[in-house]
């Protein structure tokens, strides 16, 4: 049984490539030590699994911009699988790792740093898990894309591109820490048609 | 000896005679009148023809192993309701065991039995006598006043519980030399499965349930085959269940030893592996056993050392099933799936033809319970106790639509060839077309002390 | 997933994904904040028809910490002293909307029977019956045995199996649920498992698991085991006749301080004791194996909570109807013969 390539379906567009995301995550590392004065008390927080890479990519970039900065030391994972309210839509999801940096989050300035801004439900859930791991000064929310259709009143400080798009469509970030496609590591953002 | 009229006569079309070429058969007047071309000739007008093509003429089966629970389990079964599932089963007589409340251990009790099994008129009701006072095991019942009561009990039982006392069993062996009669025994050596759920083995292992070790049969087999011997008696063995104690039969056949024993439809084709399941549909005494004792049972009885089949057809209300393993009660209905489970294990397997089958489900349980006119052959002036079986036939097991009150097949769900189409007690249908037809009144004489089964 | 009944029927992926969303859980045993609202709105019934204040309280703690609704139900002082069936009980629980039970029960089958009856809807979790199996034990022994093993690999815990390991059984397998249910999951993660106990206390069959079996414990110890997990011992056995004594139990089978000893001699450094608990100590244990650095036991009880909550979590956080575990449901070892005659039913 052979598995036909998803890439490789004709209703498939790519909406940023590499450097596209490369540039947008500079800017957006650019507004957040802007938008907090510095590197003092950030914390960026990924949400599974895409967003942890990009935080640590903002990291490097923020270290970049300011070498008192260690990118690991203010980088961290937060699962919100317990927390979202679809659990019982979909099969048994398993929950992945929460990881704080050393330093904690209370009185921190958190940049919850997430793929694909859509509903608004997985921030509403990251959300409701910071408050169970202490109390930050300050949530902020970056994502790489914001496509809109919110139902929620959730909206992000720094979004790399605003997508307009259908409900029918779905979009896909793929990013070289976690994604192989056709065996080799790629960096895009496309929009699919869903079947 | 009176004859009850049966008004009607059958000519039956073209069954085959124990498997082999197809004849005609006149029933009338409660024996088989004529076969062959005779048949017709001496039919009268007015007979019922029963087109028998493709069927199976066997002698009416016997089962030397039933609980019909009356008296006193009447939600478990009764007369009634077990002798009418003997009937759709292709039985004309059944022994009915002794492990009734109260206890089977007294002529009134044996002849309550007996005097309800002539009302319903589906079979012949065979009560078991117990051997002992209320199952005990303690002291001998009154097995002469049984065996001269109108029941004419022949066979004795505590069936459930074993005579496990040696010197009670051996006082048993010779006391019912007196009137031909024999011990039944349920072989259970009650130390060795105190506390008993299942074969004690690779599945019990795993399964956490007590063990019901094959060596606690077989040692009240062996010791009893020895007693039998020793007092020059009579001995049959109820359920076979091990290997083991198929070798040890075959030993003291081997010896002269004056021993029949009887297997299961159940034992012959389910294995310990269905316990996986916790359901307690499987839970039966003795205990279903490994698939090396069921080759074993087999070839037994194929060869002999086994000689008949007898159900043990225990049925028990939902609830003493519908509960935890361990509590739940043993046993399993079999009445209306025992020729059905020996066709397919004996039959379709080449191990035994018809005339076999007939042999182990017929003739010799008659001659074992003392049945004269009963498993006779199908000849001119025999007794008309015969059944008519579809063996193309194809069924899957229902329990909801059996006639017996108990629900608890193990074979539910199962496809299994043959079913009985006909069967005619003394000359009478009770089942025709694979349905009940009527029960066989009564007859007039049948409160005085003849026998209302001489025929 | 729909019920968690028995170890053997697990599967190598099940049970490795119910290790690893327990060390997830155990992370979270670790925040000042110990509860997700993953079960919210859910009940968790703790049926008990034995009493085991421990394991109970650890079903209490894994239910309540994600959130769920929790009911116990001791039978004792219940209807169900008054003769009340399981069949009568379950349904009883099915029209209070249940969605787990957790059922401890002397019969052994009774949880499975539970599952199967169709007396109820809810998910069934084995918190141990009669002498088959008590598969959250097993899970919690596991999860102590890997972090051990994986730490002694330095290595961390998540996505490791126990390959390699060797893990020593001592005592009453026979009328032990906990051997049971640690034979077959030990297995399944690739650990060698060995038995010792009395010949007595070893059920017919055992030749058939895949164990290798020993009447000396010195012997089987000589075999340098990585664990060896003490069963606790019924003092009422003696009765039976299954040993002489409880001196000479002890003698033979007991972990003492001698044996504690050994391990030293052997150069076992880092071989643990286990014991589910509660110990009988000077019986099967000595208090010096007991309370030594080998123990394991405090640990044990303390992961007994992760992987309650992984194990209720997995259960009943997704939508019930998960046709991907169904799959993957039968065991890994079972061969898949295609063979049309039911199992159990000779052809």
């Amino acid at each position: 049984m052979t598995v036909p390539a998803q890439e490789s379906g004709p209703h498939k567009r790519v909406v940023l490539a590499e450097a596209d995301i490369d540039r947008a995550l500079t800017r957006i590392a650019h507004e957040i030590l802007e938008a907090n004065k510095g590197s003092r008390d950030l914390v960026l927080l990924g949400i599974p699994r895409r967003g942890f890479p990009l935080a640590q990519r903002l990291a490097q970039k923020i270290a970049a911009v300011d070498p008192t900065v260690d990118p690991d030391l203010i980088t961290g994972q937060l699962d919100v699988t317990m927390y979202r309210d679809d659990l019982r839509r979909h099969p048994t999801r398993s929950p992945l790792a929460t990881q704080l940096p050393p330093s904690g989050i209370d009185d921190k300035v958190v940049v919850l740093v997430d793929d694909v801004l859509y509903s608004g439900r997985t921030v509403r859930a990251a959300l409701d898990a910071l408050a169970d791991l202490g109390r930050p000064r300050t949530v902020r929310l970056a994502v790489l894309v914001d496509r809109g259709h919110r139902e929620l009143p959730i909206r992000a400080d720094h979004v790399g591109k605003n997508l307009p798009t259908s409900s029918r469509e779905s979009v896909r970030v793929h990013l070289a820490e976690i994604d192989l496609i056709g065996g080799s590591a790629v960096n895009e953002v496309v929009i699919e048609d869903r079947v | 000896m009176t004859t009850p009229s049966t008004p009607t006569q059958y000519l039956i079309r073209g069954a085959s005679l124990l498997g082999q070429g197809a004849e005609d058969l006149l029933v009338r007047d409660g024996v088989v009148a004529a076969v062959g071309g005779a048949a017709v000739g001496e039919a009268s007008a007015d007979a019922v023809t029963v087109d028998a093509a493709g069927l199976v003429a066997l002698p009416g089966m016997v089962d030397l192993h039933t609980h019909l629970r009356e008296p006193g389990r009447e939600d478990a079964e009764t007369v009634e309701t077990g002798s009418r599932a003997a009937a759709l089963g292709g039985f004309t007589a059944v022994h009915a065991m002794a492990n009734s409340s109260p206890v089977a251990d007294t002529a009134g009790v044996v002849e309550q039995v007996y005097r309800l099994g002539l009302a319903s008129g589906w079979v012949e009701v065979r009560p078991v006598g117990a051997v002992t006072v209320g199952l005990r095991g303690e002291r001998l019942a009154e097995l002469g006043a049984m065996a001269e009561s109108p029941a004419s009990v022949r066979v004795f039982s505590d069936d459930g519980i074993c005579v496990s006392d040696p010197v009670l069993m051996r006082r048993a062996l010779e006391y019912v030399k007196a009137f031909d009669g024999v011990i039944a025994q349920h072989a259970q050596e009650p130390r060795l499965t105190e506390g008993a759920q299942m074969n004690e083995g690779d599945v019990s292992a795993v399964l956490g349930l007590t063990g019901w070790p094959a060596v606690a049969e077989e040692s009240i087999i062996a010791r009893d085959v020895l007693l039998a011997q020793h007092v020059g008696s009579r001995l049959h063995v109820c359920h076979v269940s091990t290997a083991g104690s198929v070798e040890i039969i075959r030993w003291a056949k081997a010896r002269g030893i004056d021993v029949t024993a009887e297997v299961t439809p159940h034992h012959l084709l389910l294995t310990d592996e269905l316990v996986r399941s916790y359901d307690p549909v499987y839970k039966v005494n003795p205990p279903l056993r490994t698939a090396d004792d069921v080759t074993a049972l087999r070839e037994a009885l194929a060869d002999g050392t086994i000689d008949v089949v007898g159900t043990d057809h225990a049925p028990h209300p939902s609830e003493h099933k519908e509960c935890e393993w361990a509590q739940a009660a043993m046993g399993m209905t079999g009445l209306e799936t025992a020729l059905s489970v020996v066709q397919h294990t004996m039959v379709e397997t080449g191990l035994l033809d018809w005339e076999g089958f007939a042999r182990v489900t017929s003739v010799t349980p008659a001659r074992i319970g003392r049945l004269a006119h009963q498993g006779r052959p199908l000849a001119a002036g025999e007794p008309a106790n015969l059944v008519l079986v579809d063996p193309a036939a194809r069924w899957t097991v229902d329990p909801s639509t059996m006639a017996t009150k108990g629900r608890n097949s193990p074979f539910r769900g199962l496809e299994l060839p043959g079913s009985v189409r006909a069967t005619f007690l003394a000359g009478h249908a009770t089942v025709l077309d694979g349905r009940l037809a009527t029960p066989r009144t009564a007859a007039p004489e049948a409160g005085r002390e003849a026998p209302a089964w001489s025929i | 997933m729909k019920h968690l009944l028995s170890t053997q029927d697990l599967s190598a992926g099940n049970a490795l994904r119910l290790l690893d969303v327990a060390e997830e859980m155990a992370a979270v045993g670790e925040r000042e904040i110990k509860k997700l609202p993953a079960l919210r709105g859910r009940t968790v019934v703790n049926l008990f028809f034995e009493d085991s204040t421990r394991t109970r309280i650890s079903f209490e703690a894994a239910a309540k910490r994600l959130s769920a609704d929790v009911i116990n139900f001791a039978a004792k002082g219940s209807s169900v002293s008054k003769g009340e069936s399981l069949k009568d009980t379950a349904q009883t629980l099915e029209a209070m909307s249940a969605d787990a039970v957790v059922i401890r029960h002397p019969a052994s089958g009774a949880p499975a029977r539970l599952a199967a009856s169709g007396w109820i809807d809810a998910a069934v979790v084995n918190a141990g019956d009669g002498t088959h199996e008590h598969p959250t034990q097993a899970l919690l022994d596991a999860f102590t045995l890997r972090r051990h093993w994986a730490g002694v690999a330095g290595a961390a815990s998540p996505g490791t199996d126990l390959t390699g390991m060797k893990v020593l059984i001592v005592g009453d397998v026979l009328h032990s649920r906990v051997a049971r249910s640690n034979v077959w999951l030990l297995t399944t993660l690739g650990a060698e498992v060995l038995l010792a106990g009395p010949p007595t206390l070893l059920p017919v069959g055992v030749g058939a698991w895949p164990c290798t079996v020993f009447y000396d414990l010195d012997d089987a110890l000589a075999e340098r085991p990585d664990a060896v997990m003490m069963l606790r011992l019924q003092a009422e056995r003696m009765n039976a006749a299954f040993f002489p004594s409880l001196r000479e139990y002890s003698r033979r089978w007991g972990f003492d301080d001698g044996r504690l000893a050994l391990l030293d001699t052997l150069g076992l450094d880092d071989t643990v004791i286990m014991h589910p608990g509660p110990m009988n100590r000077g019986l099967e244990i000595s208090s010096a194996a007991a309370d030594s650095p080998r123990s394991t036991v405090l640990a044990q009880v303390r992961n007994g909570v992760s992987v309650r909550m992984a194990a209720l979590y997995l259960l009943l956080a997704g939508d019930p109807h998960d046709e991907q575990d169904q799959q993957r449901h039968r065991h890994d070892r079972q061969s898949d013969d295609p063979d049309l005659i039911p199992e159990g039913r000779t052809p």
